[in-house]
């Protein structure tokens, strides 16, 4: 079958989508957007995070056929003209990229919630990161960088 | 595989009469898995996603909420945990933020798992469910009557999950989860609470304690006659209520737990639970006289 809907701002026609494939691997083998990560494809671990219609879900959880006519928006989609994002740089700048396979659903994810709560607490970061793995960095570094965003979004604002 | 996509109610029906081989998908944290690893293969997917009548709630004219089989845990937590308070705090329970955002009552209804966090305070709360088809139309079974079994329903093959109903809190609810960490975790046990002050009752909600979600009716019963609602928590009814809970169970040793420990844990909730509620209930008395 064929899936129109629109990725990071631009419609993208997916076509010869099998019925019972996930949204992630349409991204990942059909556009060629490698960003979001396939490593469960159970909802486990979070790395294939992506905005659908402005709300972060598990990418290999989403038929790719329930993306018709929605908005996708990618780690890809993350940066804008003004260069990276707030929780991208944060990320670099605080070392919280090891292997970095985490990383892109961790943007994501911690995106959608220093874009809802501007300043939120260790308990609340942790609850809002509760479904991402990260096998490396021990997550200190990672709380450190969404603190971190949450300041750099603050000051653009 | 086909991909059927109504966008209406009507069509939802039509179609699941049409094609029984087809299988519905709301959020699909648990369709896609079975896909996934190749554990399902259906000949098609009823996909509801487009179907806004599943999508919203309302309020009913006897003062009952009805909610969409559509409705996602998050926006239930955001929209609806003032007047389903014990529901709403199994939904914080589930999974993660992502799978919140997706996951529904209605799905966990369809998979009808033993442990799955929805069911003990729809059974405490004395939920109903609006099963619909388009020969036979509305049935509404109510929350004991729907599990048939280890992940069956009552769901005939040409009937779909419309919506819940449940009145708003009447009283102090519970909802409470053993699981080795506070999130991603499908539950040990859990048990769900929800007083009934001006019935002097209780309802009571079994999670992964038996082959299907169950209440506790012998300690329902207990709690309704013994207990003086005027007063303090007694020590030796709250006790008697835990073993009354306890023995409703027939759980299963399994990886997350062994039947022991399960009944065990489930005194331990309904105490903790119990001591919770009957706090709000004579605080909120205390505020009224
Ligand atoms: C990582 C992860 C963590 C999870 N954690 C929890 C947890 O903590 N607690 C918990 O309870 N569950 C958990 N689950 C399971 C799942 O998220 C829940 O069961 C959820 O409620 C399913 O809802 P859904 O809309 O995604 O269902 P779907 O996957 O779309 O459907 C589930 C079943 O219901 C049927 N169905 C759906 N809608 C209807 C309808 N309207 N009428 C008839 N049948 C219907 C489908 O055919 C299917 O059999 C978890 C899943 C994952 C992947
Ligand atoms: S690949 Fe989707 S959550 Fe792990
Ligand atoms: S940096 Fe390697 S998994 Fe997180």
């Amino acid at each position: 079958m064929r899936v129109t809907f629109t990725v990071n701002g631009r419609e993208q026609v997916a076509d010869d989508v099998w019925e019972g494939e996930s949204l992630l691997f349409v991204l990942r083998e059909r556009l060629g957007l490698l960003g979001a990560k396939n490593a469960c494809e159970q909802g486990e671990c979070g790395s294939c995070t992506v905005y659908l219609d402005g709300l972060p879900v598990c990418a290999c959880l989403v038929a790719a056929g329930q993306a018709q006519g929605r908005r996708v928006r990618t780690v890809e989609g993350l940066a804008g003209a003004d260069g990276l994002a707030p929780v991208q740089r944060a990320f670099a700048e605080c070392g919280a990229v090891q292997c970095g396979f985490c990383t892109p659903g961790l943007l994501v994810q911690a995106d959608d919630l220093i874009t809802r709560v501007p300043e939120p607490s260790d308990a609340e970061i942790r609850e809002a990161l509760a479904g991402n793995l990260c096998r490396c960095t021990g997550y200190e570094k990672i709380l450190d960088a969404v603190r971190r965003a949450a300041e750099l979004k603050a000051a653009r604002r | 595989m086909d991909f059927l996509r109504p966008e209406s109610w009507e069509e939802a029906l039509a179609a699941r009469a049409e094609r029984p081989d087809a299988l519905p998908i709301q959020g699909g944290t648990d369709v896609m898995v079975e896909l996934n690893f190749d554990l399902r293969r259906p000949a098609a997917l009823l996909d509801l996603g487009a179907v806004r009548e599943l999508a919203g709630w309302e309020t009913l004219p006897d003062g009952t909420v009805r909610v969409g089989a559509g409705v996602s845990y998050a926006r239930l937590i955001t929209g609806l945990g003032d007047r389903l308070p014990g529901l709403a705090q199994a939904a914080r329970t589930v999974g993660s933020p992502q799978i919140r955002n997706r996951g529904t009552v209605g799905g966990n209804l369809g998979a009808a798992s033993p442990a799955g966090d929805a069911h003990p305070p729809l059974l405490a709360a004395g939920a109903v469910y609006e099963v619909e088809s388009a020969a036979r139309g509305v049935r509404l079974v109510p929350a004991a009557e729907f599990y048939a079994g280890v992940k069956r329903n009552a769901l005939g093959p040409d009937e779909l999950i419309r919506a819940f109903r449940q009145a708003p809190a009447a009283g102090p609810q519970y909802f409470s989860k053993i699981g080795p960490r506070n999130a991603m975790v499908i539950a040990v046990c859990s048990f769900a609470l929800a007083l009934f002050p001006a019935e002097r009752r209780v309802g009571t909600g079994l999670g992964s304690a038996a082959p299907t979600p169950r209440r506790a009716y012998e300690a329902e019963e207990f709690l309704a006659a013994e207990a003086d609602w005027d007063a303090d928590l007694d020590d030796a009814v709250a006790g008697r209520f835990a073993e009354l809970v306890s023995a409703a169970a027939s759980p299963i040793d399994d990886v997350r737990g062994t039947a022991e420990y399960r009944r065990h844990a489930l005194g331990v909730l309904a105490r903790r639970t119990l001591t919770w509620a009957w706090n709000d209930h004579r605080k909120g008395a205390g505020a009224c006289a």
